[in-house]
């Protein structure tokens, strides 16, 4: 059987604007939005079209987190994921934790590929691509805008500071999707109705044999630092004279 | 006592500036002077540029073949290795730096902290999350090595000078050969880099073409700007991708950015917050970068900029 694994994680939709507590205690949660972390479903979405191009046999979602991520495991589900695996856990993950738990799942599972996200927009880490491969000892490819597999091997274009780069990797390995990989489909709602009968198999840390790391402690969350308001000007003159007065055109 | 090691970013042949904001933000946490290390092939004019940067009070040349070009994996081993003799680990937040230092730090059973943006103290952090729409101060574990990247923008080069010793050092670790270079393709524009360059001139989806991004790089040549994009140009094919500024894309910090056409998302303006000057040439009065901008014109990009050059053009020639 030739498996691709996929993690998921639940953010806040990438459309709302979050509010913080005004305690310094974190983001706002309740009553907000919530959605597939977008380089998550662009993930997925890659993974299902290795699939459809019989590349591969089964794609399996994993996602860490509190009964709520369900919602996001049965919208993989009803894009076409073939199993769904939640692993109980609360609170905040750090990304140690995270990569450890899908190592845990790889091992059982034995995929040729793991496909994550290359970041999470909640916590912007871009970090448990990077540390699982290194804890499975594994060829990683981050930031991929384009997958070409071959037999024993896959093929990545790397979106980086310089441009692009091309990394052929032995499999098995992990990539990490970049927003320009693919465009993800959109699931209809008979998929999704579907998808809610679906079963999904629940394990815990503790029967995967881990603790939760914690290396790092938030202490506060405060707003950024705040711009004070800007002026309108009504012509490209006015607009060259403010610049000027400030020095800041030649 | 802090001990605290940069891993240089470069090209083999020249050491990139991010590092320098690196070691610029980790000086005053090394009383004995910064360590970089210069893994390369060869790698000895960068080890030398590295040895002149104030701060730095050790350089580490680890010349191995199998380090050029840069793969994550083959120097992830020896960074790890390195790592036992420090309590920092640090690189620059660039593709580059996110690449390398989680995968250093896991193979120490350690986690990372990404896009460091001030010190508080050896173990006290901050970062932003959610597209810098929250800041969070971090408690790191004095007991485990900090693996971490330094967001170069939030922090000021050296300005001063060192004569710091070079130590060749061959680590006897085993490499990875299970990942392979291809090839790299970049656009070789010409210009100032976008992440150093004092102004910046971005182009959005309203330049609706090959036509608009021509003027806005005309603007660019006449301020001696660098080029960006938004998501959007770049995903219209307009645009390469390494120009993109944003959450996903690059964080800049010039004294002037103008958007052109730019509606101003919050992902894209997360990527330009510690610009000095923000300005704004949008025919939407209403669009969010109005909001943002320190000075707003609304106006139509099409006659707004060539009218720009134009003005630029008769104070240059007066
Ligand atoms: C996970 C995620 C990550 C993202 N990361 C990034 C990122 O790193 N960087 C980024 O930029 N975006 C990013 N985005 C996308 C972002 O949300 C916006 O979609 C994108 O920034 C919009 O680009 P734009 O402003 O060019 O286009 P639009 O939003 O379409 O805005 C075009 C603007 O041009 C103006 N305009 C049109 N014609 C003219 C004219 N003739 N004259 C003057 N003005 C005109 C319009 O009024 C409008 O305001 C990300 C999105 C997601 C979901
Ligand atoms: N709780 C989680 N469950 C499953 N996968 C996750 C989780 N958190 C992070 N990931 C995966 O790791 C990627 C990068 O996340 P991060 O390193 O936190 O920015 C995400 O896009 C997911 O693919």
């Amino acid at each position: 059987m030739r498996r691709i694994l996929v993690g998921l994680k639940r953010v806040i939709d990438h459309g709302v604007r979050v509010h913080l507590r005004p305690d310094g205690s974190g983001v706002v949660t309740d009553g907000v939005k919530m959605s597939l972390n977008p380089f998550c479903e662009i993930a997925l979405e890659e993974a299902l079209r290795i699939r459809e191009a019989s590349r591969a046999d089964e794609v399996v979602a994993v996602s860490l987190g509190p009964a709520e991520v369900e919602q996001q495991l049965r919208q993989a589900l009803a894009m076409g994921a073939d199993r769904a695996i939640r692993i109980e856990a609360e609170g905040a993950l750090e990304p140690l934790t995270v990569a450890r738990s899908l190592l845990a799942v790889a091992e059982r599972e034995q995929p040729f590929l793991i496909l994550l996200g290359k970041q999470a927009i909640d916590s912007d880490n871009n970090q448990t691509g990077q540390i699982l491969a290194g804890l499975w000892g594994r060829p990683q490819a981050t930031f991929a805008s384009e997958i070409r597999l071959g037999e024993s091997t896959v093929t990545v274009a790397r979106e980086i500071d310089q441009g692009i780069e091309v990394l052929e990797l032995d499999l098995p390995a992990v990539v990490t999707a970049d927003l320009r990989l693919n465009e993800p489909r959109y699931v209809k709602l008979p998929q999704l109705l579907k998808a809610k009968k679906l079963p999904i198999e629940t394990l815990t840390l503790t029967g995967l044999g881990i603790e939760p790391e914690s290396q790092f402690r938030v202490i506060e969350t405060t707003p950024p630092p705040s711009r004070t308001a800007g002026i309108r000007v009504e012509s490209v003159d006015e607009l060259v004279a403010i610049l000027d007065e400030r020095g800041l055109i030649p | 006592m802090t001990r605290v090691l940069v891993i240089a970013e470069h090209d083999d042949a020249e050491l990139a500036p991010a590092t320098l904001n690196v070691i610029g933000a980790l000086r005053a946490l090394a009383p004995q002077g910064v360590d970089v290390a210069v893994l390369a092939a060869g790698g000895e004019s960068v080890a030398r540029s590295a040895a002149r940067i104030g701060g730095v009070g050790r350089v580490r040349l680890l010349a191995r073949v199998e380090n050029s070009p840069c793969l994550a994996a083959v120097w992830a081993s020896q960074v790890a290795e390195l790592a036992s003799e420090y309590t920092h680990v640090l690189a620059p937040a660039t593709t580059f730096g996110k690449d390398l230092i989680p995968r250093a730090a896991a193979l120490r059973g350690a986690g990372a902290l990404s896009d460091i943006v001030a010190i508080d103290g050896p173990y006290r952090f901050r970062r932003p999350v959610y597209a810098g729409n929250a800041i969070v101060t971090v408690e790191a574990d004095p007991e485990r090595t900090v693996f971490a990247t330094v967001r170069p923008t939030a922090f000021s080069a050296p300005a001063d000078e060192a004569d710091a010793p070079i130590e060749a050092l061959t680590l006897d670790v085993e490499l990875p050969a299970h990942t392979r270079f291809v090839e790299r393709r970049g656009d070789h524009r010409t210009g100032p880099d976008l992440q150093t360059a004092s102004t910046v001139v971005v182009g959005g989806r309203g330049l609706g073409g090959p036509a608009g991004v021509a003027l806005i790089e005309g603007l660019a040549a006449r301020l001696g700007a660098a080029v960006g994009a938004s998501r959007a140009a770049v995903d219209s094919g307009w645009m390469p991708n390494e120009l993109q500024v944003g959450q996903t894309g690059k964080i800049v910090a010039p004294g002037l950015y103008l958007g052109i056409g730019v509606s101003g998302a919050i992902q894209h303006l997360t990527g330009i917050r510690d610009a000095g000057t923000i300005v704004a040439i949008n025919k939407d009065a209403q669009a969010p970068i109005c909001a943002a901008a320190d000075i707003v014109l609304v106006a139509d990009l099409f006659t707004a900029v060539p009218e720009l050059v134009d003005r630029l053009d008769r104070r240059g020639a007066s």
